[in-house]
């Protein structure tokens, strides 16, 4: 019960964490002090309490886009072990469900982007349409591995499965795993070298063009959302990466949430020290990760 | 030389008797740009002038070779035949004429305005607009790419970032780009016309204010043109002094430039050290003159202000810490592959492109296109301390950070040669009235490129006619043309790369 509890609080407070801590990294690379490791909620904070303007041309997807990308990702987070803990939600094939409740948020976003009719917001859909078929195959590849492993398809005994004895056993195909799914990490959370969170510029944006249309509560939604999503997808590649394990439930936890932490730093030094890629090399390295993770499988099966 | 022969040539800075000036027939005239654009020179300036029905075109051509500058005008009753499917820089000149004057060039494949205003001569008007209707900037036909696969984005004039007015309308196939087309007026502020009677207590300050991030290459040019008029020689130390400000001026711009450039890759750290490096510069110059972006360090007969050796040694200390934090900080572009990955061969321009359109400034050279007005009209302190012309071959918006960073190198070594060995003596001179019935052309090298001033005087020595042109004029078909097959998520690196003035090209 009170790994539940742990579960639940983490889920729901620390995602806008990761990114103050990212922002501070960041801030130290260029020499800058940087926003507060809070700036994130206050934000948030600050959002909801506005109110929205919503386009006369749009729909009620536009509106309901934001919750649904939400509660998905919400959803996704109560399937997922964290630090070494069963997920309060498990069953066999939740790992399928897990993958999908992505790929809805992702379709309900893209919808209310092209519900606006805006050139922007298509062509911000068009992207993310594009690369999130790139991206789903190196996930699910990373998945049926650790199913193969673990001999289930719930991801709660896939996880709690994997310890750091598995890098003796099977280190190369865990190497491969992890770089494929770093890429993906990455891009899926729209961060430098896929895409840069802090830019202005509409053109050449991916994911924030989508949303430039929302305001107030809907897009403080979104923007938790987005962090929640890093949350997740963080959570489930330290997961695989480092299988810290201590005995101690309470030390566990500890362990998570600095390696979370770690996570986000890694995240903000990679940011500091890239450039962009330019928009059409986009593809080529998520087809890398595709393959990365694809012989990370083909290690597995033989 | 036989492209001249129509032409009266003078160099950079001078003055002539309005006689001087050649009157050619006007299809002599239109056909002597042709050919003198054929044999290499450049449009600096071509610009009407006239109040009743009868309208003078003069053209102000630049030869880069010898540095000569050759000026003739032609009357021209009523509309006149278009040479710019024959002479492509001629376009942006022959729309600016049309709108301020009233006359049709006949034949000019795409004829728009340019900044959406009411002609100078009412009664006038070359799209038949009644007089004194409202003329909205941007309301105009759009070139458009038909096709069920083709979208069409638009951006602007507000834009996501603090930036100035302008839109942009991009006919795309997904994700390349067919055609750009950029529409700008909405900062015209009608200097030209002002300025006709004058100069007036004002005038100086428009000069200053033409673009802001170009005050002394404007103000010199401007002071450049009052100086010839008057038959004024500023005293060695203004030289030098004016020498120091406009590069100052390019070594705050280059740098907010080239940290720009790294922010449009997102590569942070450049981007944070070159905005506050940019700053010191910019700091730099208010040690001379009080104000960061040089207003009042150039007057009409030298400086505004005295540059005491407390100054300069304080400018020298803050100059060496400048440069070794610049160089750092732009050090660390060069050694990052993804930087400079997405740098190379983004925004090609090739080179005849770059010659047709008469590019001007790093455009220019990132182009490998050798010209620069210190270098080729020298003028001031460049005519004793010349400061070497850096170029590039690729074209790209590598071609043009590379060519900031070693042009910024360079002014480094100027100013520090130049403050170590001040000159004394005043530093300004007592101006005198303008001569009457004179032309007098005058170009500097802002950090973009070319400035052109002409003044054309009346008898009493009071401005019938002043033109300028902004370096932007010439470069912002460029930035167009950068982006033909390119993808539209490159175009904010482009056009960083080409970092043009609006308020500069709207006037």
């Amino acid at each position: 019960m009170t790994d539940i509890l742990i579960h639940a609080l983490l889920v729901i407070l620390m995602p806008p964490l990761l990114l103050g801590v990212i922002g501070k990294t960041k801030a130290a690379f260029a020499g800058r002090v940087g926003p507060s490791y809070f700036q994130h909620y206050y934000d948030l904070a600050k959002l909801i309490r506005k109110g929205t303007v919503i386009s006369d041309t749009t729909t009620w997807i536009f509106t309901a886009g934001p919750v649904i990308t939400l509660a998905a990702t919400l959803v996704a987070a109560l399937l997922l072990p964290l630090g070494n803990h069963a997920a309060p939600i498990a069953f066999a094939g939740d790992m399928v469900l897990f993958a999908y409740l992505f790929a809805l948020g992702r379709f309900f976003t893209t919808l209310a982007a092209l519900d606006t009719g805006s050139s922007f917001e298509g062509m911000g859909a068009a992207r993310e349409a594009t690369f999130a078929c790139l991206a789903e195959p190196a996930l699910f590849f990373a998945l049926i591995t650790l199913s193969r492993m673990s001999g289930t398809l719930s991801l709660s005994p896939m996880m709690t499965n994997l310890s750091v004895s598995l890098w003796f056993s099977s280190g190369a195909a865990l190497l491969l795993l992890i770089g494929g799914l770093f890429i993906v990490l990455l891009a899926e959370n729209c961060r430098i070298p896929f895409d840069d969170p802090t830019t202005h510029l509409e053109l050449t944006m991916v994911h924030e063009v989508m949303v430039l249309d929302h305001s107030g509560p809907a897009f403080a939604y979104i923007l938790y959302g987005a962090a929640m999503k890093l949350f997740v997808m963080g959570a489930f590649f330290i997961n695989i990466a480092l299988p810290l394990k201590s005995g101690n439930a309470m030390l566990d936890w500890g362990i998570f949430i600095l390696l979370m932490l770690g996570l986000a730093v890694a995240i903000g030094v990679v940011e500091s020290i890239m450039a962009r890629l330019r928009l059409v090399r986009i593809p080529q390295m998520l087809v890398a990760a595709c393959i990365l993770s694809g012989f990370s499988m083909l290690l597995i099966l033989r | 030389m036989t492209d001249a022969s129509f032409m009266k040539t003078f160099y950079n800075g001078e003055s002539l008797p309005l006689d001087a000036v050649p009157e050619v027939k006007l299809n002599d005239f239109l056909q002597a740009i042709i050919d003198a654009a054929d044999h290499g020179w450049r449009i600096s300036a071509l610009f009407g002038e006239g109040t009743g029905p009868e309208l003078t075109l003069y053209a102000v051509l630049s030869a880069t070779g010898d540095g000569l500058i050759g000026v003739m005008r032609s009357r021209c009753n009523g509309n006149f035949p278009s040479i710019t499917p024959y002479c492509p820089q001629a376009n942006l000149f022959e729309r600016e004429i049309a709108e301020q004057f009233g006359v049709v060039p006949e034949g000019h494949p795409w004829f728009k305005p340019l900044r959406f205003h009411q002609s100078f001569r009412p009664g006038y008007d070359a799209w038949g607009r009644a007089d004194r209707s409202a003329i909205l900037p941007g309301i105009t036909d759009f070139y458009r790419v038909e096709g069920d696969e083709i979208h069409e984005v638009a951006v602007g004039p507000v834009h996501a970032g603090v930036i100035e007015p302008g839109h942009f309308r991009f006919q795309c196939h997904g994700e390349e780009v067919f055609h750009l087309e950029i529409v700008l007026g909405y900062q015209h502020r009608g200097i030209e016309s002002a300025l006709i009677g004058g100069p007036k207590p004002g005038t100086l300050h428009r000069m200053e204010t033409i673009a802001g991030d170009t005050t002394i290459a404007h103000t010199w040019a401007h002071c450049m043109i009052l100086e010839s008029l008057a038959a004024v020689h500023i005293p060695a130390k203004a030289e030098v002094l004016r020498g120091i400000g406009l590069e100052l001026e390019r070594l705050a711009n280059h740098t907010g430039d080239l940290g720009a450039i790294a922010g449009d890759t997102g590569y942070l750290p450049t981007s944070s050290y070159c905005g506050r490096i940019r700053g010191d510069f910019l700091n730099m110059t208010a040690v001379m003159c009080g104000s960061r972006f040089g207003r009042g360090l150039i007057r009409p007969g030298g400086t505004g202000f005295d540059c005491s050796q407390d100054q300069s040694d304080e400018l020298l200390r803050r100059i060496a810490a400048a440069r070794a934090d610049l160089t750092n900080a732009v050090d660390l572009i060069w050694a990052t592959p993804s930087v400079l990955a997405r740098l190379e061969g983004t925004g090609i321009v090739a080179r005849e492109t770059a010659k047709e359109l008469a590019l001007t400034g790093p455009a220019a050279r990132a182009c490998g296109i050798a010209m620069d007005v210190r270098q080729n009209f020298p003028y001031g302190i460049y005519q004793m301390s010349q400061i070497p012309v850096v170029t590039a071959r690729s074209g790209d918006v590598y071609g043009r950070t590379l060519v900031r960073w070693l042009e910024a190198e360079k002014s480094l070594e100027f100013l520090e040669e130049q403050l170590s060995q001040l000159p004394s003596g005043r530093y300004a001179t007592h101006m005198k009235q303008p001569a009457g019935e004179k032309i007098a052309v005058a170009l500097t090298e802002g950090w973009r490129g070319e400035v052109c001033h002409v003044a054309l005087t009346d008898k009493a020595g009071r401005f019938s006619r002043y033109k300028i042109v902004d370096p932007s004029f010439h470069n912002w078909p460029g930035l167009a043309m950068a982006l033909r097959g390119q993808q539209i998520s490159d175009f904010p690196l482009c056009n960083k790369s080409f970092n043009l003035s609006y308020c500069g090209f709207d006037q």
